[in-house]
């Protein structure tokens, strides 16, 4: 997908339509919640970098992300 | 290892940070200043767009890049490495930023207090969902309930509401004589009056509740529904998110980690912004809620004070001690209501990172307590979250921060030679 530069990950999932982006320790949906980067909440794995936190991630050319895990 | 000394190191870019680096570079000083994000400006001035930020960002941010400071950016302090040392990760890599004097000014974050359906994806802070929506977060179209207390509601939105959102309700919790009072008392500030009264324009075919609250939050896997209330009859909205958050909380944990003594859960200083200890510096919401406007007041005299130009932010004194009086306004107008601390029920989920619900926190008396038996507080946030609202809750303190304060790699934390 293509997105404008500057856009957070956290965006981009967004976009993409996820809204599932990690699941927690007792296999809740979970997704951003305080945009800031203290939460951990979403927290996505980034070019096979577990627990990247995507609200605080710039979007780069060929990234690969996995959420809902 | 990358290893670096400066005069002056500053921990976070926000309002605070920014003043206390131009003021420090501008007597002449090596100063660095060190963030998490890639872009200078903190929660309050963050935006893609640098046409979108305030003026008075512009300005600021400007001022920083001419200072002849140094900009760390995308780096996280992890703790301290010894006098007058810090250890970071920088990229994903380790790094050391030796200090002569530091100041700490790393913000505050918003106050989550937890209640049904608090955990499911869509539920975000007010702040929160706009500082994602500054960074590309699609909510054009979109229905907004936007719940909890202070000035940030409005804010928020406003700023949604420009990115094309559809506010379905903005709910105080707080009184309108409350609001009304603080507002009266923003004449004395020209220049928070009529941002004031512009937020009030905007809003004008925005559905402004007082006195109410979110009491729940449902739907399957994200949020689809929500239900408010004003104690004595509740109502439901559709909708595609609730950004809620009751107030700020300071980010006191690097200047904990340093020793620094805690006063009203707030970093106690003097008022050059000097701490407890030797050579350390606090300036911003870390020290007290009083806005950007106080922040970069605070900002400029820690500068200043840290290049040894105390002349030039006894000129400020005046200036803070007005900002103080209005952070404690602030606090007075939107003090919590004591319905909010009970709004969990026992199956509610407090500490999101380790699913302790509340529940089980209530076999326990206190945090150190709950915290060896049941990990909350314990996983990857370190209690940022739950913290707080444990502290809400059930009045338990935080009693100590242990390093690393943020998650890092074990790399990071064995490169210490």
């Amino acid at each position: 997908m293509r997105v404008p530069s500057g856009t957070v990950v956290a965006a981009a999932v967004a976009i993409a339509g996820e809204s599932r982006f990690r699941r927690s320790v007792s296999g809740e949906a979970r997704g951003p919640l305080c945009g800031m980067g203290t939460c951990m909440e979403c927290r996505v794995t980034i070019d096979g970098r577990p627990h990247c936190r995507s609200c605080q991630t710039l979007c780069a050319q060929g990234m690969i992300v996995q959420t809902n895990e | 290892m990358n290893d670096s000394k400066f005069d002056v190191v500053i921990v976070g870019a926000g309002p605070a940070g920014i003043a206390a680096a131009c003021s420090a570079a501008e007597c002449g000083r090596s100063v660095v200043l060190i963030d998490e994000t890639p872009w200078p400006g903190g929660q309050i001035w963050r935006g893609r767009q640098t046409s979108s930020r305030p003026k008075v960002a512009t300005q600021w941010i400007d001022r920083l890049h001419n200072s002849g400071a140094t900009v760390l950016d995308q780096t996280t302090v992890i703790g301290s490495a010894g006098p007058g040392l810090l250890l970071a990760e920088s990229k994903g890599r380790p790094c050391r930023v030796r200090w002569d004097k530091l100041i700490v000014a790393t913000g505050a974050r918003e106050l989550f207090l937890p209640f049904p359906g608090w955990t499911l994806p869509g539920v975000t802070g007010a702040g929160g969902l706009l500082n994602l929506v500054k960074n590309g977060w699609p909510v054009a179209g979109k229905r907004v309930v936007i719940a909890g207390s202070g000035p940030l509601l409005l804010a928020a939105a406003d700023g949604l509401l420009k990115h094309g959102a559809i506010i379905v309700e903005v709910a105080e919790q707080t009184s309108w004589s409350c609001v009304a009072r603080f507002g009266v008392g923003l004449c004395r500030r020209p220049g928070k009056f009529f941002q004031a009264v512009n937020l009030k324009f905007t809003m004008r075919n925005v559905p402004c509740t007082y006195e109410s609250w979110p009491v729940r939050a449902d739907g399957s896997e994200k949020l689809q529904h929500v239900t408010l209330t004003n104690g004595q009859r509740t109502w439901h909205h559709d909708c595609d998110f609730l950004a809620c958050a009751f107030g700020l909380v300071p980010n006191i944990e690097l200047a904990l980690c340093l020793g620094c003594e805690i006063k009203n859960g707030f970093v106690d200083v003097d008022a050059r912004q000097q701490t407890g200890v030797k050579d350390i510096y606090c300036a911003g919401e870390v020290t007290g809620i009083a806005g950007a406007d106080g922040a970069l007041v605070e900002g400029q005299i820690a500068g200043y004070c840290a290049a040894g130009a105390d002349h030039r932010a006894e000129a400020l004194a005046g200036k803070r001690r007005s900002w103080h009086r209005f952070g404690s306004d602030l606090a007075k107008a939107f003090a919590l209501r004591p319905e909010l601390r009970v709004l969990a029920e026992d199956q509610t989920i407090v500490c999101r990172c380790e699913d302790v619900a509340l529940g089980c926190l209530k076999t326990f008396s206190n945090w150190r307590e709950a915290k060896l038996h049941s990990r909350c507080g314990m996983g990857p946030c370190q209690g940022r979250v739950c913290g707080p609202a444990v502290k809400e809750i059930f009045g338990w303190e935080l009693e100590s921060v242990r390093p690393p304060i943020s998650p890092a790699r074990v790399a990071s934390l064995i490169a210490e030679d």
